[in-house]
Protein backbone atom coordinates (compact mmCIF):
# COMPACT_ATOMS: atom_id res chain seq x y z
CA UNK A 1 0.00 0.00 0.00
CA UNK A 2 1.16 3.53 -0.79
CA UNK A 3 2.16 5.32 2.41
CA UNK A 4 2.35 8.72 0.69
CA UNK A 5 -0.22 11.19 1.95
CA UNK A 6 0.95 14.70 0.95
CA UNK A 7 -0.50 17.32 3.25
CA UNK A 8 -1.86 20.52 1.67
CA UNK A 9 -1.95 23.50 4.00
CA UNK A 10 -4.87 25.96 3.72
CA UNK A 11 -4.41 29.56 2.49
CA UNK A 12 -6.91 31.11 4.90
CA UNK A 13 -5.72 34.42 6.32
CA UNK A 14 -2.39 34.29 4.41
CA UNK A 15 -2.28 38.08 4.06
CA UNK A 16 -2.40 38.59 7.84
CA UNK A 17 0.70 36.47 8.44
CA UNK A 18 3.42 38.66 6.98
CA UNK A 19 4.01 42.46 7.18
CA UNK A 20 4.87 42.44 3.47
CA UNK A 21 1.44 41.03 2.64
CA UNK A 22 -0.35 43.40 5.04
CA UNK A 23 1.23 46.33 3.19
CA UNK A 24 0.23 44.73 -0.13
CA UNK A 25 -3.41 44.49 0.98
CA UNK A 26 -3.38 48.13 2.13
CA UNK A 27 -2.04 49.40 -1.18
CA UNK A 28 -4.50 47.20 -3.07
CA UNK A 29 -7.18 48.65 -0.78
CA UNK A 30 -6.51 52.16 -2.10
CA UNK A 31 -8.62 51.01 -5.08
CA UNK A 32 -11.74 51.33 -2.89
CA UNK A 33 -10.98 55.04 -2.48
CA UNK A 34 -10.14 55.50 -6.17
CA UNK A 35 -13.54 53.95 -6.95
CA UNK A 36 -15.37 56.05 -4.35
CA UNK A 37 -13.78 59.28 -5.62
CA UNK A 38 -14.62 58.36 -9.24
CA UNK A 39 -18.24 57.81 -8.15
CA UNK A 40 -18.31 61.25 -6.47
CA UNK A 41 -17.06 62.82 -9.71
CA UNK A 42 -19.52 60.73 -11.74
CA UNK A 43 -22.37 62.02 -9.56
CA UNK A 44 -21.07 65.53 -10.28
CA UNK A 45 -21.15 64.89 -14.03
CA UNK A 46 -24.73 63.58 -13.83
CA UNK A 47 -25.76 66.67 -11.79
CA UNK A 48 -23.98 68.98 -14.22
CA UNK A 49 -25.93 67.43 -17.11
CA UNK A 50 -29.20 67.90 -15.19
CA UNK A 51 -28.81 71.66 -14.74
CA UNK A 52 -27.83 74.43 -12.34
CA UNK A 53 -30.01 73.40 -9.38
CA UNK A 54 -28.72 69.82 -9.37
CA UNK A 55 -25.11 71.03 -9.74
CA UNK A 56 -25.46 73.43 -6.80
CA UNK A 57 -26.94 70.57 -4.76
CA UNK A 58 -23.83 68.47 -5.50
CA UNK A 59 -21.52 71.40 -4.64
CA UNK A 60 -23.42 71.89 -1.37
CA UNK A 61 -23.07 68.21 -0.50
CA UNK A 62 -19.29 68.52 -0.93
CA UNK A 63 -19.24 71.15 1.84
CA UNK A 64 -20.79 68.75 4.37
CA UNK A 65 -18.29 67.93 7.18
CA UNK A 66 -18.58 64.22 6.35
CA UNK A 67 -17.71 64.94 2.70
CA UNK A 68 -14.67 66.95 3.86
CA UNK A 69 -13.63 64.06 6.13
CA UNK A 70 -14.13 61.58 3.27
CA UNK A 71 -11.94 63.68 0.97
CA UNK A 72 -9.23 64.02 3.63
CA UNK A 73 -9.05 60.23 3.98
CA UNK A 74 -9.23 59.83 0.19
CA UNK A 75 -6.37 62.32 -0.24
CA UNK A 76 -4.25 60.22 2.12
CA UNK A 77 -5.15 56.95 0.40
CA UNK A 78 -4.59 58.29 -3.13
CA UNK A 79 -1.25 59.74 -2.08
CA UNK A 80 -0.36 56.30 -0.73
CA UNK A 81 -1.46 54.83 -4.07
CA UNK A 82 0.88 57.26 -5.91
CA UNK A 83 3.78 56.36 -3.64
CA UNK A 84 3.29 52.59 -3.90
CA UNK A 85 2.56 52.75 -7.66
CA UNK A 86 5.95 54.28 -8.36
CA UNK A 87 7.68 52.21 -5.67
CA UNK A 88 6.64 49.02 -7.52
CA UNK A 89 7.35 50.52 -10.95
CA UNK A 90 11.03 49.40 -11.19
CA UNK A 91 9.84 45.81 -10.73
CA UNK A 92 7.16 46.11 -13.40
CA UNK A 93 8.98 47.73 -16.32
CA UNK A 94 11.78 46.67 -18.65
CA UNK A 95 15.22 47.94 -17.61
CA UNK A 96 16.01 51.46 -18.78
CA UNK A 97 19.54 51.70 -20.14
CA UNK A 98 21.00 55.19 -20.23
CA UNK A 99 24.50 55.69 -21.60
CA UNK A 100 25.25 51.98 -21.34
CA UNK A 101 24.21 51.79 -17.67
CA UNK A 102 21.03 50.51 -16.11
CA UNK A 103 18.92 53.15 -14.41
CA UNK A 104 18.77 52.21 -10.70
CA UNK A 105 15.38 51.43 -9.13
CA UNK A 106 15.52 54.52 -6.92
CA UNK A 107 15.88 56.75 -9.99
CA UNK A 108 12.74 55.25 -11.59
CA UNK A 109 10.72 55.68 -8.38
CA UNK A 110 12.15 59.17 -7.91
CA UNK A 111 11.33 60.10 -11.50
CA UNK A 112 7.75 58.94 -11.02
CA UNK A 113 7.32 60.91 -7.81
CA UNK A 114 8.85 63.98 -9.47
CA UNK A 115 6.26 63.56 -12.25
CA UNK A 116 3.51 63.49 -9.59
CA UNK A 117 4.87 66.73 -8.09
CA UNK A 118 5.09 68.41 -11.50
CA UNK A 119 1.61 67.25 -12.57
CA UNK A 120 0.18 68.45 -9.25
CA UNK A 121 1.77 71.89 -9.52
CA UNK A 122 0.66 72.15 -13.16
CA UNK A 123 -2.92 71.19 -12.25
CA UNK A 124 -3.05 73.68 -9.37
CA UNK A 125 -1.59 76.41 -11.59
CA UNK A 126 -3.99 75.65 -14.40
CA UNK A 127 -7.06 75.77 -12.13
CA UNK A 128 -5.73 78.92 -10.45
CA UNK A 129 -5.24 80.56 -13.86
CA UNK A 130 -8.63 79.48 -15.19
CA UNK A 131 -10.55 80.77 -12.17
CA UNK A 132 -8.88 84.20 -12.05
CA UNK B 1 32.57 25.72 21.19
CA UNK B 2 28.85 25.49 21.82
CA UNK B 3 28.34 28.00 24.58
CA UNK B 4 24.67 28.85 24.01
CA UNK B 5 21.49 26.93 23.30
CA UNK B 6 18.59 27.91 21.07
CA UNK B 7 15.07 26.52 20.86
CA UNK B 8 14.22 25.10 17.45
CA UNK B 9 10.57 24.38 16.65
CA UNK B 10 10.12 22.13 13.64
CA UNK B 11 6.84 21.42 11.88
CA UNK B 12 6.77 17.60 11.85
CA UNK B 13 4.62 15.53 9.54
CA UNK B 14 4.93 11.77 9.30
CA UNK B 15 2.11 10.64 6.98
CA UNK B 16 2.03 7.13 8.44
CA UNK B 17 1.24 8.39 11.95
CA UNK B 18 0.35 12.13 12.03
CA UNK B 19 -3.16 13.12 10.92
CA UNK B 20 -1.84 16.71 10.45
CA UNK B 21 1.51 18.53 10.87
CA UNK B 22 2.48 19.55 14.41
CA UNK B 23 5.37 21.48 15.92
CA UNK B 24 8.06 19.67 17.88
CA UNK B 25 10.63 21.53 20.02
CA UNK B 26 14.33 20.81 20.34
CA UNK B 27 17.07 22.47 22.38
CA UNK B 28 20.16 22.92 20.24
CA UNK B 29 23.59 24.02 21.52
CA UNK B 30 25.13 26.41 19.02
CA UNK B 31 28.09 28.63 18.22
CA UNK B 32 28.05 31.88 16.25
CA UNK B 33 29.10 30.26 12.98
CA UNK B 34 26.16 27.83 12.86
CA UNK B 35 23.36 28.01 10.30
CA UNK B 36 19.77 26.81 10.73
CA UNK B 37 20.70 23.88 8.47
CA UNK B 38 23.47 22.93 10.91
CA UNK B 39 20.94 23.05 13.76
CA UNK B 40 18.74 20.61 11.83
CA UNK B 41 21.76 18.36 11.18
CA UNK B 42 22.55 18.44 14.90
CA UNK B 43 18.96 17.41 15.68
CA UNK B 44 19.13 14.54 13.19
CA UNK B 45 22.54 13.34 14.41
CA UNK B 46 22.12 13.80 18.16
CA UNK B 47 18.46 14.16 19.13
CA UNK B 48 15.99 12.68 16.66
CA UNK B 49 17.03 10.63 13.66
CA UNK B 50 13.45 10.56 12.29
CA UNK B 51 13.58 14.21 11.16
CA UNK B 52 13.52 14.56 7.34
CA UNK B 53 14.78 17.51 5.30
CA UNK B 54 16.55 18.17 1.99
CA UNK B 55 20.04 19.59 1.79
CA UNK B 56 23.21 19.24 -0.17
CA UNK B 57 25.85 21.91 -0.72
CA UNK B 58 25.64 24.02 2.49
CA UNK B 59 26.75 27.07 0.49
CA UNK B 60 23.63 28.55 -1.15
CA UNK B 61 24.19 27.16 -4.62
CA UNK B 62 22.29 23.85 -4.81
CA UNK B 63 18.89 25.29 -3.87
CA UNK B 64 17.82 22.22 -1.85
CA UNK B 65 17.43 23.54 1.69
CA UNK B 66 14.68 26.15 1.25
CA UNK B 67 12.19 26.29 4.12
CA UNK B 68 10.04 28.73 6.06
CA UNK B 69 12.15 30.20 8.87
CA UNK B 70 10.13 32.27 11.31
CA UNK B 71 7.55 32.80 8.58
CA UNK B 72 9.84 33.82 5.72
CA UNK B 73 11.04 31.61 2.88
CA UNK B 74 14.82 31.24 3.30
CA UNK B 75 17.74 28.97 2.50
CA UNK B 76 18.51 27.33 5.85
CA UNK B 77 22.23 27.14 5.00
CA UNK B 78 22.32 30.92 4.57
CA UNK B 79 20.35 31.82 7.72
CA UNK B 80 22.38 32.03 10.91
CA UNK B 81 21.30 31.10 14.43
CA UNK B 82 23.16 34.09 15.90
CA UNK B 83 20.81 36.43 14.00
CA UNK B 84 17.74 34.79 15.55
CA UNK B 85 18.95 34.05 19.11
CA UNK B 86 17.56 34.55 21.77
CA UNK B 87 14.25 34.14 19.92
CA UNK B 88 12.98 30.71 18.92
CA UNK B 89 13.70 29.36 15.44
CA UNK B 90 10.45 28.21 13.89
CA UNK B 91 11.03 26.00 10.86
CA UNK B 92 8.32 24.80 8.47
CA UNK B 93 8.21 23.21 5.03
CA UNK B 94 8.06 25.74 2.16
CA UNK B 95 4.63 27.36 1.90
CA UNK B 96 2.25 26.64 -0.98
CA UNK B 97 3.62 23.13 -1.63
CA UNK B 98 2.13 19.90 -0.30
CA UNK B 99 4.21 18.44 2.54
CA UNK B 100 5.63 15.00 1.72
CA UNK B 101 7.25 14.52 5.14
CA UNK B 102 8.48 16.99 7.77
CA UNK B 103 10.39 19.70 5.84
CA UNK B 104 10.30 17.87 2.51
CA UNK B 105 7.78 19.24 -0.01
CA UNK B 106 6.31 17.67 -3.14
CA UNK B 107 7.87 19.60 -6.01
CA UNK B 108 6.50 17.61 -8.97
CA UNK B 109 4.36 20.58 -9.99
CA UNK B 110 7.40 22.84 -10.36
CA UNK B 111 9.39 20.20 -12.27
CA UNK B 112 6.46 19.85 -14.66
CA UNK B 113 6.34 23.63 -15.16
CA UNK B 114 10.07 23.81 -15.67
CA UNK B 115 9.67 21.38 -18.55
CA UNK B 116 6.82 23.35 -20.08
CA UNK B 117 8.77 26.63 -20.38
CA UNK B 118 11.40 24.97 -22.63
CA UNK B 119 14.37 26.12 -20.52
CA UNK B 120 17.05 25.78 -23.18
CA UNK B 121 18.26 27.82 -26.14
CA UNK B 122 16.24 27.14 -29.28
CA UNK B 123 18.08 28.89 -32.15
CA UNK B 124 15.98 30.74 -34.71
CA UNK B 125 17.82 28.91 -37.48
CA UNK B 126 19.81 25.69 -37.33
CA UNK B 127 23.51 26.38 -36.96
CA UNK B 128 26.44 24.19 -37.95
CA UNK B 129 29.74 23.78 -36.11
CA UNK B 130 31.81 25.48 -38.82
CA UNK B 131 29.86 28.70 -38.22
CA UNK B 132 31.78 28.92 -34.96
CA UNK B 133 30.76 30.13 -31.53
CA UNK B 134 27.97 32.60 -30.91
CA UNK B 135 29.22 36.08 -30.17
CA UNK B 136 27.42 38.16 -27.59
CA UNK B 137 28.06 41.74 -26.51
CA UNK B 138 28.11 42.72 -22.80
CA UNK B 139 24.84 44.61 -23.41
CA UNK B 140 23.22 41.43 -24.80
CA UNK B 141 24.50 39.44 -21.82
CA UNK B 142 23.15 42.05 -19.43
CA UNK B 143 19.61 41.50 -20.76
CA UNK B 144 19.36 37.97 -19.32
CA UNK B 145 22.31 37.43 -16.96
CA UNK B 146 20.48 38.10 -13.68
CA UNK B 147 17.68 35.70 -14.67
CA UNK B 148 20.21 32.93 -15.30
CA UNK B 149 21.27 32.96 -11.63
CA UNK B 150 18.18 30.99 -10.57
CA UNK B 151 18.98 27.87 -8.52
CA UNK B 152 15.39 26.50 -8.50
CA UNK B 153 15.19 26.77 -4.71
CA UNK B 154 11.43 27.54 -4.83
CA UNK B 155 11.62 30.36 -2.26
CA UNK B 156 9.80 32.63 -4.75
CA UNK B 157 6.96 30.10 -5.02
CA UNK B 158 6.67 29.99 -1.23
CA UNK B 159 6.56 33.83 -1.32
CA UNK B 160 3.90 34.04 -4.03
CA UNK B 161 0.32 34.14 -2.70
CA UNK B 162 -1.03 33.93 -6.25
CA UNK B 163 0.67 30.54 -6.69
CA UNK B 164 -0.71 29.46 -3.31
CA UNK B 165 -4.22 30.53 -4.30
CA UNK B 166 -4.04 29.09 -7.81
CA UNK B 167 -1.41 26.36 -8.34
CA UNK B 168 -2.08 26.27 -12.10
CA UNK B 169 -0.18 29.61 -12.29
CA UNK B 170 3.23 28.93 -13.89
CA UNK B 171 4.73 31.03 -11.10
CA UNK B 172 7.70 33.37 -10.58
CA UNK B 173 10.69 31.01 -10.83
CA UNK B 174 9.71 29.21 -14.03
CA UNK B 175 8.62 32.46 -15.68
CA UNK B 176 11.93 34.11 -14.74
CA UNK B 177 13.75 31.22 -16.39
CA UNK B 178 11.46 31.46 -19.41
CA UNK B 179 12.40 35.12 -19.66
CA UNK B 180 16.08 34.21 -19.30
CA UNK B 181 15.86 32.27 -22.59
CA UNK B 182 13.54 34.74 -24.34
CA UNK B 183 15.94 37.57 -23.54
CA UNK B 184 18.99 35.68 -24.83
CA UNK B 185 20.19 36.91 -28.24
CA UNK B 186 21.02 33.30 -29.23
CA UNK B 187 17.43 32.15 -28.70
CA UNK B 188 14.63 32.42 -31.25
CA UNK B 189 11.70 30.76 -29.50
CA UNK B 190 9.92 33.70 -27.81
CA UNK B 191 6.90 33.25 -30.08
CA UNK B 192 6.77 29.54 -29.21
CA UNK B 193 6.83 30.31 -25.48
CA UNK B 194 4.25 33.09 -25.85
CA UNK B 195 1.39 30.57 -25.85
CA UNK B 196 2.20 29.72 -22.23
CA UNK B 197 3.05 33.30 -21.19
CA UNK B 198 -0.29 34.63 -22.50
CA UNK B 199 -2.38 31.67 -21.33
CA UNK B 200 -4.73 31.70 -18.37
CA UNK B 201 -1.97 29.91 -16.44
CA UNK B 202 0.51 32.63 -17.48
CA UNK B 203 1.78 36.01 -16.38
CA UNK B 204 -1.59 37.67 -15.75
CA UNK B 205 -2.09 35.72 -12.52
CA UNK B 206 0.59 37.96 -11.03
CA UNK B 207 -0.65 40.98 -9.06
CA UNK B 208 2.82 42.48 -8.56
CA UNK B 209 3.04 41.61 -4.87
CA UNK B 210 6.82 41.63 -5.37
CA UNK B 211 7.67 39.42 -2.40
CA UNK B 212 9.22 36.81 -4.75
CA UNK B 213 11.99 39.25 -5.68
CA UNK B 214 12.41 40.19 -2.03
CA UNK B 215 13.15 36.62 -0.89
CA UNK B 216 15.24 35.48 -3.88
CA UNK B 217 18.69 34.51 -2.54
CA UNK B 218 20.26 35.07 -5.97
CA UNK B 219 18.74 38.52 -6.79
CA UNK B 220 17.04 37.16 -9.89
CA UNK B 221 14.08 39.58 -9.53
CA UNK B 222 11.41 37.18 -10.85
CA UNK B 223 8.72 39.87 -10.39
CA UNK B 224 10.46 41.94 -13.05
CA UNK B 225 10.64 38.98 -15.47
CA UNK B 226 6.94 38.24 -15.00
CA UNK B 227 5.87 41.86 -15.40
CA UNK B 228 8.03 42.50 -18.47
CA UNK B 229 6.21 39.59 -20.03
CA UNK B 230 2.81 41.09 -19.19
CA UNK B 231 3.74 43.94 -21.51
CA UNK B 232 4.91 41.63 -24.30
CA UNK B 233 1.85 39.36 -23.86
CA UNK B 234 -0.47 42.39 -24.03
CA UNK B 235 1.30 43.65 -27.17
CA UNK B 236 0.95 40.17 -28.69
CA UNK B 237 -2.73 40.10 -27.73
CA UNK B 238 -3.55 43.33 -29.54
CA UNK B 239 -1.16 42.78 -32.45
CA UNK B 240 -3.35 39.88 -33.61
CA UNK B 241 -6.03 42.37 -34.57
CA UNK B 242 -3.63 44.41 -36.68
CA UNK B 243 -2.32 41.52 -38.76
CA UNK B 244 -4.00 40.82 -42.11
CA UNK B 245 -6.44 37.91 -42.13
CA UNK B 246 -5.04 34.50 -42.94
CA UNK B 247 -1.51 35.31 -41.76
CA UNK B 248 -1.76 32.72 -38.99
CA UNK B 249 -1.74 33.44 -35.28
CA UNK C 1 -4.47 16.19 -16.45
CA UNK C 2 -2.97 19.19 -18.22
CA UNK C 3 -5.63 21.47 -19.67
CA UNK C 4 -5.13 22.72 -23.22
CA UNK C 5 -3.80 26.27 -23.09
CA UNK C 6 -6.37 29.02 -23.47
CA UNK C 7 -5.33 32.61 -24.17
CA UNK C 8 -6.15 34.96 -21.31
CA UNK C 9 -8.33 37.99 -22.02
CA UNK C 10 -6.62 39.83 -19.18
CA UNK C 11 -4.65 42.23 -21.45
CA UNK C 12 -7.81 44.33 -22.03
CA UNK C 13 -8.54 44.71 -18.32
CA UNK C 14 -4.89 44.85 -17.33
CA UNK C 15 -4.34 47.64 -19.88
CA UNK C 16 -7.24 49.68 -18.51
CA UNK C 17 -6.02 48.96 -14.96
CA UNK C 18 -2.56 50.24 -15.84
CA UNK C 19 -3.81 53.35 -17.61
CA UNK C 20 -6.15 54.21 -14.73
CA UNK C 21 -3.47 53.41 -12.17
CA UNK C 22 -1.00 55.73 -13.86
CA UNK C 23 -3.54 58.55 -14.25
CA UNK C 24 -4.72 58.25 -10.63
CA UNK C 25 -1.13 58.05 -9.37
CA UNK C 26 -0.17 61.22 -11.26
CA UNK C 27 -3.32 63.29 -10.76
CA UNK C 28 -5.49 61.55 -8.13
CA UNK C 29 -4.16 63.36 -5.04
CA UNK C 30 -4.22 66.84 -6.59
CA UNK C 31 -7.73 66.33 -7.99
CA UNK C 32 -9.02 65.28 -4.56
CA UNK C 33 -7.25 68.29 -3.08
CA UNK C 34 -8.91 70.66 -5.58
CA UNK C 35 -12.45 69.26 -5.91
CA UNK C 36 -12.87 67.73 -2.47
CA UNK C 37 -11.04 70.12 -0.14
CA UNK C 38 -9.83 73.45 -1.60
CA UNK C 39 -12.99 74.43 -3.47
CA UNK C 40 -15.58 73.28 -0.86
CA UNK C 41 -13.57 74.98 1.90
CA UNK C 42 -13.02 78.12 -0.18
CA UNK C 43 -9.22 77.83 -0.01
CA UNK C 44 -6.65 78.72 -2.71
CA UNK C 45 -9.23 79.46 -5.39
CA UNK C 46 -12.27 81.75 -5.38
CA UNK C 47 -15.42 80.30 -3.84
CA UNK C 48 -17.05 80.21 -7.28
CA UNK C 49 -14.16 78.28 -8.84
CA UNK C 50 -16.49 75.38 -9.56
CA UNK C 51 -19.59 77.43 -10.28
CA UNK C 52 -22.20 76.04 -12.70
CA UNK C 53 -21.09 78.43 -15.46
CA UNK C 54 -17.40 77.55 -15.04
CA UNK C 55 -17.96 73.81 -14.98
CA UNK C 56 -20.46 73.89 -17.85
CA UNK C 57 -17.90 75.76 -19.96
CA UNK C 58 -15.27 73.21 -18.90
CA UNK C 59 -17.47 70.24 -19.81
CA UNK C 60 -18.53 71.80 -23.12
CA UNK C 61 -14.93 72.19 -24.21
CA UNK C 62 -13.84 69.01 -26.01
CA UNK C 63 -10.59 68.89 -24.05
CA UNK C 64 -12.38 69.27 -20.71
CA UNK C 65 -14.90 66.64 -21.80
CA UNK C 66 -12.17 64.18 -22.74
CA UNK C 67 -10.33 64.80 -19.47
CA UNK C 68 -13.43 64.34 -17.29
CA UNK C 69 -14.33 61.17 -19.19
CA UNK C 70 -10.82 59.73 -18.92
CA UNK C 71 -10.60 60.43 -15.19
CA UNK C 72 -13.96 58.95 -14.23
CA UNK C 73 -13.81 55.97 -16.59
CA UNK C 74 -10.17 54.97 -16.13
CA UNK C 75 -10.31 55.42 -12.34
CA UNK C 76 -13.27 53.02 -12.31
CA UNK C 77 -11.55 50.42 -14.55
CA UNK C 78 -8.39 50.65 -12.43
CA UNK C 79 -10.32 50.19 -9.20
CA UNK C 80 -12.60 47.48 -10.62
CA UNK C 81 -9.67 45.33 -11.75
CA UNK C 82 -7.79 45.77 -8.48
CA UNK C 83 -10.85 45.02 -6.36
CA UNK C 84 -11.56 41.93 -8.52
CA UNK C 85 -8.08 40.60 -7.71
CA UNK C 86 -8.39 41.55 -4.04
CA UNK C 87 -11.60 39.54 -3.82
CA UNK C 88 -9.63 36.57 -5.19
CA UNK C 89 -6.90 37.30 -2.63
CA UNK C 90 -9.32 37.09 0.30
CA UNK C 91 -10.88 33.90 -1.02
CA UNK C 92 -13.74 35.06 -3.26
CA UNK C 93 -12.59 33.49 -6.51
CA UNK C 94 -13.55 35.25 -9.74
CA UNK C 95 -17.15 34.10 -9.89
CA UNK C 96 -19.61 35.65 -12.36
CA UNK C 97 -20.97 37.88 -9.57
CA UNK C 98 -17.52 39.31 -8.73
CA UNK C 99 -16.91 39.94 -12.45
CA UNK C 100 -20.32 41.57 -12.85
CA UNK C 101 -19.81 43.90 -9.88
CA UNK C 102 -16.18 44.89 -10.66
CA UNK C 103 -16.09 45.10 -14.45
CA UNK C 104 -19.82 45.61 -14.97
CA UNK C 105 -19.69 48.50 -12.51
CA UNK C 106 -16.79 50.09 -14.37
CA UNK C 107 -18.59 49.66 -17.70
CA UNK C 108 -21.81 51.13 -16.31
CA UNK C 109 -19.91 54.11 -14.86
CA UNK C 110 -18.20 54.62 -18.22
CA UNK C 111 -21.54 54.64 -20.04
CA UNK C 112 -23.16 57.02 -17.54
CA UNK C 113 -20.16 59.37 -17.78
CA UNK C 114 -20.27 59.27 -21.60
CA UNK C 115 -24.02 59.85 -21.66
CA UNK C 116 -23.82 62.77 -19.20
CA UNK C 117 -20.95 64.44 -21.04
CA UNK C 118 -22.67 64.04 -24.41
CA UNK C 119 -25.95 65.43 -23.10
CA UNK C 120 -24.09 68.50 -21.78
CA UNK C 121 -23.36 69.26 -25.45
CA UNK C 122 -20.48 71.04 -27.13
Amino acid sequence: MNKRRPYVRPMTGWWRKNPFFIEYMIHEGTALFVAAYALVLLAGLVCLAQGEAAWNGWLGALRHPLAILFHLVTLAMLSYHSWTWFKIMPKTMPPVVLGGRRLPAAAITGGGLAAVALASIAALGLVWGMTR
Amino acid sequence: MADKTITVEVLRYRPEQDPAPEFQRYQVPFSDDMSVLQALLYIKDELDETLSFRWSCRMAICGSCGMMINGDPKLSCKTFLRDIHPATVRVEALNHFPIERDLVVVMDDFIDKLERIQPYIIPAEPRSLDQGAYLQTPAQLDKYEQFSSCINCLLCYAACPQYGLNPTFIGPGALALLHRYNADSRDGASAQRMELVAAEEGVFNCTAVGYCSEVCPKHVDPANAVNQNKTTAAADYFARFLKPKGSGK
Amino acid sequence: MRRPLKRSNAPIFWGLFGAGGMLSALLGPVLVLITGLAVPLGLLFGSDAMSYQNMLAFAQNWLGKAFAFAVVSLFLWHAGHRIFHSLHDIGIHGGPLAKLVCYGGALLGTLVAAFSLLSIGF
